[in-house]
Parts: structure tokens; C-alpha cells; sequence
């Protein structure tokens, strides 16, 4: 009888501990809800989105985010520009060609990139890729996005090579066996056969890796030079969202409008990463129901 | 357009593919040559275990690495448990329903939620709400909810490899559901969950973000003495004397960034290897 009690009690607890997931995304909406739609009423959401000027110390205040969004979307398109066709041909390589004791080696590797903290890779960029882009594209300093761009490549890279690995190797034997069959070679089976099958997986890892760049804040900070102005090309500096909340929170008067405009910014991110997630979710899904 | 032949276009693709694996591996290669080669000098045992001094340009970085290693250790022992507990729930208990549904959805979205947001929230409801100050603790329970779905989602991989039939002998030997987790179903999952446990360890010793505003100090005197403490922290450490000390020694800064390395690398080498021995033991 005592055994019973215990075991319901502790069955009780491990359901808890089940639906707590579903209550820390509901806080964390909550409480970003809750010190953003302050500063929405109070100084309009059109304002604060469509904005074109961040002058968060100046008098009146502006709290234009838009150069901040330009600049998350320029070092993002810029960082899936370089990594996706990278990233997925490393994974056909590594799941279809590498040889057998090579495979799991190369797939190490990889993936240690994701084991580096983010500030190292921000520093060694700042010692290393920073001065070379201000040499080699002749710019007056190599804080700009392209550089951001690069490292943020590198960053995306395990995520993508991972995923679409999976998805590659999930393929299901019997299509390339057919299309070997009818003849194709092997490299003609990779593009047309296996590539086109594991199309939703590949998606899949690509929007993961959009997630983990627009959400990627220490080697963005320290690398792209931090300007918030709406940039004319790839080669000036930028200022993430993700870079404007660690740069500027340390020196906000906590409750202060600035600190609420912050959480605001932390509102636009979480609700892009949501549907980022949701999107790539939904195509891992179909990829696995195949 | 030349028409390659089949044969001569697959020999050019392939090496296009190897070319573009050398170009995913190299920087993670380089990267970690460039810390080592330039940090190592800087390894003392003196750097390891001293205070900073003079505006942190000399002397080492202890309080770091001990600030680092207790929010760290605050954190997986407040995450271990419940992530173990989610998962379980998940792979022993949830039927196939809405609320799974929506419960596989948060994990998603959690792990995708990027580390500065956490540190936005962390300093609202950990920092402000509960007024518990920049403290470890603050810090610690902020990535214990970052680390959550990551921990869940291991340990879920590692409840699962545990065969059915295990679960099945059990039950029908009138033991009941939970007796049959608690001596069964863990036990054989154990090592796969540890392993996951120091991948996390790992993660959350190099991140920053979330620390920035709920920890991490710019400058301690002296070392923790409890989790309501502010503390110095390896990755800020290495942030703030890269990025915001003027005429800060160059191997000062490789040094940290080499024991932050070191110390990231070492817990996921140990995970990686000890993932290798168990799958190697495992007797189904």
C-alpha cells in the first residue's frame, strides 16, 4: 500500500517535470511580453519596428530597430550564402563517398566546430580574419559584415553538415538501388535520386542553422563592428539585434525605457526563432515519415 | 554548354565535394591551432591558480575558472534532474495526444531560443522578480532552463535504446511501471544519459550570453564564498580582456582562451570516448 502511495507521488512529480517545457517557453514569452508591450504602448510598435534610427541615449530617445534587423538579415543571408552549399556537400561527401573509416572522423570533426564557445571563435575572428579583410578588400576597418558573415558560416556548419547527414543517410537503400540499376552512375543517382529525397531534411538543417545564426551574439558582437545604421553594403560595419541587447544592457537603468525597448528587441527574436524552429520542425517531421 | 561524359563529370563533383568537406573541416583545425600554439606559453601554474592584477594585464585568471566551474555545477544539478524526469515522462508515460504534441513543440522552440534571450529573461524573473541579485545562482538556474531541452532530448535518445523487452520480462513479473524505470529502464540508460550530462557540462561552461546579466562580474577581489555571490567567469573574462581592456597582453588573452578551450574540450572528449565504451559494452 505505502509502495502504491510512493510510486503515484513520484509518477506526479515526473509529470510535472514533463509539462515544465511548455511552462518555461510560456514564461519566457510571458515576461518578454510583459516589459515589451509597456514600451509598445508607449512609444508605438510601427515606430519601433519600421524606425530607421537606434539612438538609445539621445534626447528624445529613437528606437528604430530596423538598421538592427538589416543587420541580422545581412550577416544571416551572408553566413547561408557561404555555409548552406558547403555544409551540404560536406554531408553528401561524408555520408556517400568518404571512405568507411574516414566517415566518422570527418563527422567529428565537424561537429567539434559546435563545441567551441562562441567568444574564442569571436576572438581568434578578431585576430586573425578581421585585420585580413581590412587588408585584402582595402576597407577602412575589417569590423564589417562580411567578416560576421564568414565566422557565422563556420558557426552554422556543424548543424547543417549533421542534419542533412542524417538526411542523406536515411535515404532508403531500394531508390538508389533502382536508379543504379537503370543505369545512372553514381553521381547521377547522388543528384537526382538521393538528393531530391532527403530535400526535406536538408531544409530542415538549413533553417536550424538560420536559427543558430540569427541567435549567435559574442562572435557577432565582436566582429562586426557594432554600428547601428542601416548598411549600405557588405563590406561596413553592423549591428545584430542579438549584439544590441549584450552591448547595452549592462548600462540601462533597470525598468527604464531603454532596458524595456531591450526586452522588445528580445520579443522581435524570440518570436523569429519560434517560427524558424516551427518551419524546420515541421520538415524534419515529413523527412522522417518517409 | 560542353556535355561532360557521365563518367568525367562524377570524377569533377566528387573532388568539388571533397574540396568543400577540407573547407567545413579546416577552420575548425585552424582555430584550434591558432589558441594552442599562441596560448600555450601563457600556461602556468601560477596563471592557473592566482588573482588577476593590475587591471587583470598580469597575474591569472583563478577566480575565473572558479566562478566558471561553480554556476556550472549549480546548473546541471538543477537541470540533470528535471531534464531526466521530462524524459522519462516523455519516453515511459506520454501517450500520443495533444499535450505530447505541445510538449515536443517547447522543447523545439526552447532549444532554439537564442542564448541572449535567456539572459533578457533570466534577468527579469531570476535578477529583478525573485530578486536574487547577479549572483551564481541567478546565473545557474538561467542555463539550467537554457540546457533543458538539450538534456531532455539525450536523455529521451538514451531511455529509448533501452529494448522493450526489458520493460515487457519486468512488468510481467507483476512489478509495477515505476519499479520497472527505477530498476530497469534507468540503470541501462545511465550511461547514455551521463554522457549527454558532460556534452551539456561542456556547452554551458563556454557560453556567455546568458551570464552577461545575471552573473557575471567584471571584476571580483576575492573568490566565491556562496551561490548569492557575483563572479568572474571564464568566457566573460576572456570577452572583456579581448575586447574592452586597452594594451592587454596578447598572451594573457590566448592563455585564457586556451584553458576556456582546454577545459570544453577535454569534458566533450571524455563524453565522445566514454559514448564509444558503452555502446562497445552493451550487451543487446
Amino acid at each position: 500500500m505505502k509502495r502504491k502511495i510512493i510510486d503515484a507521488i513520484i509518477e506526479k512529480i515526473i509529470f510535472v517535470c514533463g509539462i515544465l517545457a511548455i511552462v518555461f517557453v510560456v514564461l519566457i514569452f510571458g515576461f518578454l511580453l510583459k516589459e515589451g508591450l509597456g514600451f509598445f504602448q508607449d512609444f508605438g510598435i510601427i515606430k519601433f519596428i519600421a524606425g530607421k534610427f537606434w539612438y538609445p541615449s539621445s534626447s528624445p530617445a529613437q528606437f528604430g530597430i530596423l538598421p538592427l534587423i538589416m543587420g541580422s538579415l545581412l550577416v544571416t543571408v551572408g553566413a547561408c550564402v557561404i555555409a548552406v552549399p558547403i555544409g551540404v556537400m560536406a554531408a553528401l561527401y561524408i555520408s556517400e563517398i568518404a571512405p568507411k573509416g574516414v566517415k566518422d572522423v570527418l563527422k567529428s570533426i565537424v561537429e567539434l566546430m559546435a563545441a567551441i564557445p562562441s567568444v574564442v571563435i569571436g576572438f581568434v575572428g578578431l585576430v586573425t580574419l578581421v585585420p585580413l579583410v581590412r587588408t585584402l578588400f582595402d576597407v577602412p576597418t575589417g569590423l564589417t559584415a562580411f567578416s560576421g558573415s564568414i565566422m557565422l558560416a563556420f558557426m552554422a556548419m556543424p548543424t547543417i553538415v549533421t542534419i542533412s547527414e542524417d538526411a542523406i543517410r536515411s535515404v532508403p537503400w531500394s531508390y538508389k538501388e533502382g536508379a543504379l540499376a537503370l543505369g545512372a552512375t553514381k553521381w547521377q543517382t547522388l543528384r537526382r535520386i538521393v538528393l531530391k529525397a532527403a530535400m526535406p531534411g536538408i531544409i530542415a538543417a538549413v533553417m536550424l542553422g538560420i536559427g543558430r545564426v540569427i541567435g549567435e551574439t559574442m562572435a557577432v558582437m565582436m566582429i562586426t563592428g557594432n554600428a547601428a545604421q542601416i548598411p549600405g553594403s557588405i563590406f561596413e560595419p553592423v549591428r545584430t539585434m542579438t549584439a544590441t541587447i549584450a552591448a547595452e544592457m549592462g548600462e540601462t537603468v533597470r525598468g527604464g525605457i531603454h532596458y524595456k525597448a531591450l526586452f522588445g528587441i528580445g520579443l522581435v527574436l524570440f518570436v523569429i526563432t519560434f517560427l524558424v524552429n516551427f518551419v524546420a520542425d515541421l520538415f524534419l517531421g515529413k523527412s522522417k515519415n518517409k | 554548354m560542353i556535355k561532360l561524359s557521365p563518367k568525367l563529370s562524377q570524377k569533377l563533383s566528387y573532388t568539388l565535394l571533397f574540396c568543400a568537406t577540407i573547407l567545413a573541416i579546416v577552420p575548425v583545425v585552424v582555430v584550434i591551432f591558432i589558441i594552442i600554439k599562441n596560448g600555450a606559453s601563457a600556461i602556468t601554474w601560477e596563471f592557473l591558480t592566482s588573482m588577476p592584477k593590475d587591471g587583470m594585464r598580469a597575474g591569472g585568471i583563478l577566480p575565473a575558472i572558479l566562478g566558471t566551474l561553480s554556476i556550472v555545477l549549480c546548473a546541471i544539478s538543477i537541470t540533470l534532474p528535471i531534464g531526466v524526469c521530462a524524459a522519462i515522462y516523455l519516453n515511459e508515460y506520454a501517450k500520443d495526444n495533444m499535450l505530447t504534441r505541445i510538449i515536443n513543440l517547447a522543447i523545439v522552440n526552447l532549444a532554439g531560443v537564442p542564448s541572449v534571450v535567456y539572459g533578457l529573461f533570466g534577468l527579469g524573473i531570476f535578477v529583478m522578480f525573485l530578486k536574487l541579485g547577479v549572483s551564481i545562482i541567478a546565473g545557474a538556474l538561467t542555463l539550467s532552463i537554457m540546457e533543458l531541452p538539450v538534456i531532455i532530448t539525450t536523455s529521451r535518445g538514451a531511455l529509448r535504446s533501452v529494448p522493450y523487452s526489458f520493460r515487457e520480462a519486468s512488468l510481467s513479473l507483476g512489478v509495477s511501471r515505476w519499479q520497472t524505470i527505477r530498476y530497469i529502464v534507468l540503470p541501462n540508460a545511465l550511461p547514455g544519459i551521463l554522457t549527454g550530462a558532460i556534452l551539456s557540462i561542456a556547452r554551458i561552461s563556454g557560453e556567455t550570453a546568458p551570464i552577461l546579466f545575471t552573473a557575471a562580474a567584471f571584476y571580483v577581489p576575492h573568490l566565491p564564498s556562496s551561490v548569492f555571490d557575483q563572479v568572474m567567469a571564464l568566457p566573460y573574462h576572456l570577452y572583456i580582456i579581448a575586447t574592452q581592456i586597452p594594451n592587454m597582453p596578447k598572451n594573457i588573452i590566448f592563455g585564457t582562451a586556451l584553458v576556456l578551450l582546454m577545459m570544453v574540450l577535454t569534458m566533450s572528449l571524455i563524453a565522445i570516448v566514454a559514448r564509444l565504451y558503452f555502446r562497445k559494452k552493451r550487451k543487446w
